[in-house]
């Protein structure tokens, strides 16, 4: 276990900020790292506690550094703090202070704001690990559960990060938030997480991989952002983070790939060709595309919702001021201010849906949706590739952005998944095939059967085609402690 | 109007008025220089007024305390033949920038103050002896005296006319003395104020706007009694005064500010002016007679004198330096004892002007606008007077625990029996009192604390500071607080802070500089008053101000 007393902070915590010289971080990670470790201990069970988990850590940011691989016990895992490099000479890359250099502490004006935007990214990363706390018992086998560890110990590593902001630069308020942020549980009556999406439990693992695909994706645009703030030390953390956030997101496509995979494969084998033909193929123990298509559609809309109102002040003030830019501010050719800039947003005038234009500063947050949805566009693509070599006449879409919608514009509205307007009456009739229903969900639990054995998966799932790290197929990812 | 305004005069130096001493009466004249103004572009016409007249008679009316204490009773008059005095200069406050003319209302106001509140103060009682016109400013002069006497010759007259002649306001307490002083009723105050001619003889005396209204012959003799009459009732302070030598005063090139006691360090990039304060330099007055005998050199009362000077320099000259920040450096037991002296020789003539002079001082930083912020560094001697300080401002922030490589002493505050009463606030009760405004029984708690050396943990759970950061949040904290603070439009920091510092009870001073100068300022920023067609500019070209007629 653990030594609490004697927590030697400079090997424990590997880090590139200079820890243990600095005071005021150190004190404050003193008090809060307890917290933190009761939290991941309430979270995960004893028996996986105490399992030997093949992890990537990342002791230092260059490209030797940054995943190393070896067996640890979770509570052991070496939760880093690592900024990317500092890049000399760098400048605010957009709004009224575009072109000065970038700040290197808080400015004064924009401090609330700031703490803010870092406490709601940071109200994110511990709200996935709470949402996703039960799957480690239903692994479909052994290599699943250690890409499960690995996402939990890295949102607890992105947590740490936020933390590590809050502490060096915020001082007591600071302090206070950093507490807050593990006050707060995902699905808590009392103090739930901040974001709606976040208190949604993680109940198969079909929607983990949905989760990882679609949500982190979120995370991965509202770090791109905030990669791209004048604040710099915000933006070396979050340039960071961005590139283990990149192998959640590979955790989450090959997940539903494999899972793809899988169906068209038992399809195959019994000469089936119908994807609606569902009874029977739910008989073989895979799940059939239209489920999947309907997990899609319902991860896919509720990260939409994740990106607030279409049009928005906080947003405006947020680009306006530095503090967030938008996704890849700096590949952008314009005047990086927006002053005279317009962007196209969904409206609802008389009962229709149009795209009218509104200042582009009051639209970062439609903007980055839209970028958003092209990003998630790209494995979908994937998928189908999946399917379509298997000869299966199915594709899997995004539905319009308008469909199942609980915030913005098209929010307390009936769209189809193609996005007309649908009566009340249209939409409870379309909604079983549209969104999974309890039955949908039963079935995916009924499949949910935990496969400890190494190299073996689940009947509903394909091997990966190469292993972490380049390991066999037989490869023990997890060495299961056995109470 | 960018030279510097310079709030330090003395009698050799006056163009606007004249004082006679016989004995323990005396009479102040004002007579106003036409050509004595402060700035170009106007002549100071029929005893009108501007600042510079304005810092005479503060000098004149602390000079009458602390060199006069003699004093008894103080008879203001014209020193002009058919008018007493016409007001501030409309000319003047035509071309004054919006900044200037609410500056100089604000000092007006003070200055108003001062006088009226003599009498009970200080024994000194001011009678206005009106002959001639008696208009606007110059009414709102005789208003704020304690005894207003008008001649009864048929034309002089006493008049409130900026409503119907220049669509302002009487700003500098006219309205409010006028309902809450002189109790006039409101609809005789209605039809007062919008008459431009006024009110004279025994109408004046039946609507309560004068005391006595006297034939135009027996003036001068009627006028003498009652001075003789006043002061025989009051009881005499002492023979002799001392003397207040001009301030030991340095302002350097970037615009920092050294006295003996006081340092102004001045810093533009960041909008800001730090101001520190230092403890005792010298001993404890042995007696009251050596605190005669030291005059104008004793600690509380050279402080004193500083800190007055540099908040008006600050105010009227450093506009921009929104951020003010209180530091203090010094013996915390040397203060306490000093005050201590005061306050066993409060019936001393000279302690007590010290004191009043204090609390005179205190009220002129609640109603400053700026932000305030008191750091309460080790080393400090926040006690007793200096105390007030942290209350007085907006936020206070105080050193915890030790810090690396300084070695003084812990920060403490200190409270001393004069935090409980000696300094009220013009809402007319004191900080503390305002401060726990929900709690009265914590007032009467913290008397319990008096004396105590108060370090910031239990500063901070007795609610005598807003917060206390140790040696690694303090440089970040204070930074962050005055960046953010300095961020904000200086217009919603005066609103906010000049709303939230005043809670409790309403007096006429609350009124005035919440009330009556809110509405005025208001009315200053409004064509109907300041545009081009507005009434200030047409004012003397016989075309009236053309108004937007629509009710705001
Ligand atoms: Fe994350
Ligand atoms: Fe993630």
């Amino acid at each position: 276990m653990l030594d609490l007393i004697n927590v030697s902070y400079d090997t424990l915590i590997p880090n590139n900020v200079g820890l243990s010289t600095d005071k005021r971080v150190l004190k404050a990670l003193e008090k809060w790292h307890p917290g933190y470790i009761n939290w991941w201990n309430d979270l995960i069970p004893d028996n996986f506690q105490k399992s030997l988990v093949y992890l990537r850590t990342a002791v230092s940011v260059d490209p030797k550094g940054w995943a190393k691989f070896d067996y640890v016990k979770m509570p052991e895992y070496r939760w880093g703090i690592l900024l990317a490099p500092q890049v000399e000479g760098r400048t605010i890359p957009c709004g009224e202070h575009a072109g000065q250099p970038a700040w290197q502490e808080v400015p004064g004006e924009y401090r609330n704001m700031l703490k803010r935007l870092i406490v709601i990214q940071g109200d994110t990363e511990p709200a996935s690990v709470e949402q996703q706390r039960f799957l480690g018992r239903t692994a479909p086998s052994l290599y699943d559960m250690r890409n499960l560890f690995q996402v939990n110990v890295e949102e607890g590593r992105h947590l740490w990060a936020m933390v590590y902001l809050l502490h060096k630069y915020f001082g007591a308020d600071g302090r206070e938030e950093a507490d807050d942020l593990l006050r707060r549980q995902s699905g808590s009556e009392e103090a739930p997480r901040m974001l709606g999406a976040f208190n949604e439990e993680t109940p198969d693992w079909l929607s983990f991989f949905m989760f990882t695909y679609f949500t982190d994706r979120d995370g991965k645009m509202q770090l791109e952002s905030l990669a791209q703030s004048g604040f710099d030390p915000l933006s070396r953390t979050c340039r960071f983070m961005l590139t283990e956030e990149a192998h959640h997101m590979f955790v989450g496509e090959t997940g539903v790939g494999r899972t793809i995979e899988r169906t068209c494969q038992i399809m195959a084998e019994n000469g089936i060709d119908d994807p609606y033909d569902i009874e029977k193929i739910r008989s073989f123990g895979v799940i059939d595309l239209p489920t999947i298509q309907k997990k899609l559609n319902l991860h896919y809309t509720l990260s939409l919702d994740l990106f607030g109102q279409e049009v928005s002040t906080n947003a405006a003030n947020a680009f306006n001021s530095g503090i967030k830019g938008r996704y890849m501010e700096s590949r952008i050719d314009d005047d990086h201010k927006l002053t005279n800039a317009t962007y196209p947003v969904w409206d609802m005038v008389d009962g229709q849906l149009v795209r009218h234009e509104v200042p582009a500063l009051t639209a970062i947050n439609m903007r980055l949706r839209d970028d958003y949805s092209r990003d998630a566009a790209g494995g979908v693509g994937r998928w189908n590739k999946i399917i379509e070599k298997a000869g299966i006449a199915f594709e899997m879409k995004l539905p319009h952005e308008a469909f199942n919608r609980k915030i913005g514009v098209f929010a307390n509205h009936n769209f189809n998944p193609e996005g007309q307007l649908v009566s009340g009456a249209e939409f409870d009739k379309g909604i079983n095939d549209w969104l999974p229903n309890k039955a949908d969900g039963d079935f995916i639990q009924s499949l949910m059967n935990p496969v400890y054995e190494p190299g073996k998966y689940a009947s509903w799932i394909s091997p990966p085609k190469v292993g972490i790290d380049n390991k066999p197929g037989d490869f023990e990812y997890v060495k299961l402690h056995m109470a | 109007m960018t030279k510097m305004i310079d709030f330090q005069t003395d009698p050799s130096k006056y163009r606007h008025w004249r004082v006679e001493y016989e004995g323990d009466i005396a009479t102040l004249y004002m007579d106003v220089d036409e050509n004595g103004g402060l700035f170009e572009g106007y002549q100071l016409k029929l005893n009108s007024y501007d600042l510079g007249v304005d810092i005479e008679l503060n000098d004149v009316v602390q000079r009458m305390r602390f060199e006069h204490p003699e004093v008894k009773v103080v008879v203001m008059k014209s020193g002009k033949d058919k008018v007493f005095c016409a007001g501030a200069n409309i000319r003047m406050l035509g071309g004054a920038t919006h900044a200037h003319k609410v500056n100089f209302c604000k000092f007006t106001n003070e200055t108003r103050n001062t006088f009226e509140a003599a009498e009970a103060d200080s024994g000194q009682k001011y009678i206005a002896a009106v002959k001639g016109a008696c208009a606007g400013g110059g009414y709102e002069l005789a208003l704020a005296c304690n005894y207003i006497m008008l001649t009864d010759d048929s034309s002089s007259n006493v008049s409130l006319p900026e409503v119907p002649l220049l669509a302002v306001l009487p700003g500098t307490g006219g309205l409010t003395r006028v309902t809450d002083k002189r109790k006039v009723r409101r609809d005789l105050a209605d039809v007062f104020c919008s008459v431009e001619e006024g009110v004279k003889g025994k109408r004046a005396v039946d609507w309560r706007l004068v005391d006595e209204a006297v034939p135009n012959s027996k003036f001068d003799t009627v006028v003498a009694e009652r001075a003789r009459q006043f002061a025989d009732a009051a009881a005499a302070k002492a023979a002799k005064g001392i003397t207040l030598g001009p301030l030991n005063r340095t302002i350097a090139e970037d615009g920092s500010v050294t006295y003996s006691l006081v340092e102004i360090a001045v810093d533009r990039a960041a909008r800001r002016a730090t101001i520190t304060l230092h403890g005792p330099d010298r001993d404890v007055p042995a007696s009251t007679d050596a605190l005669v005998a030291e005059g104008d050199q004793s600690w509380m009362l050279r402080l004193v004198r500083e800190f007055e000077d540099a908040i008006l320099h600050l105010r009227l000259n450093e506009m921009e330096l929104g951020l003010w920040v209180f530091r203090t450096q010094g013996d915390a037991d040397a203060v306490l004892a000093h005050e201590a002296f005061m306050l066993a020789n409060k019936d001393h003539w000279l302690a007590n002007e010290i004191l009043q002079l204090w609390k005179r001082t205190l009220k002129r930083v609640d109603v400053t606008s700026r932000s305030i912020a008191t750091l309460v560094e080790h080393g400090s001697c926040f006690a007793g007077p200096l105390a007030e300080l942290i209350w007085a401002g907006d936020r206070s922030y105080m050193m915890e625990d030790e810090f690396e490589g300084d070695n003084r002493p812990i920060a403490t505050v200190r409270l001393s029996e004069g935090n409980f009463g000696t300094y009220p606030m013009g809402n007319d009760i004191t900080r503390l009192q305002t401060r726990f405004l929900a709690e009265p029984e914590h007032v009467e708690a913290l008397k319990g604390h008096i004396g105590e050396e108060i370090e910031a943990d239990s500063a901070r759970d007795l609610g005598l500071i807003t917060y206390a950061f140790d040696d690694i949040d303090w440089d970040d904290e204070i930074r962050i607080f005055m960046e953010e603070r300095a961020s904000f439009s200086p217009d919603a920091m005066t609103g906010l802070e000049a709303n939230i510092r005043f809670a409790g009870p309403e007096t006429m001073e609350t009124r005035i500089f919440g009330r009556l100068t809110a509405w005025q300022n208001w009315i200053f920023n409004r064509p109907n008053a300041t545009g081009t067609d507005g009434a200030l500019q047409r004012y003397g070209t016989g075309v009236r101000g053309d108004y937007n007629m629509q009710r705001v």
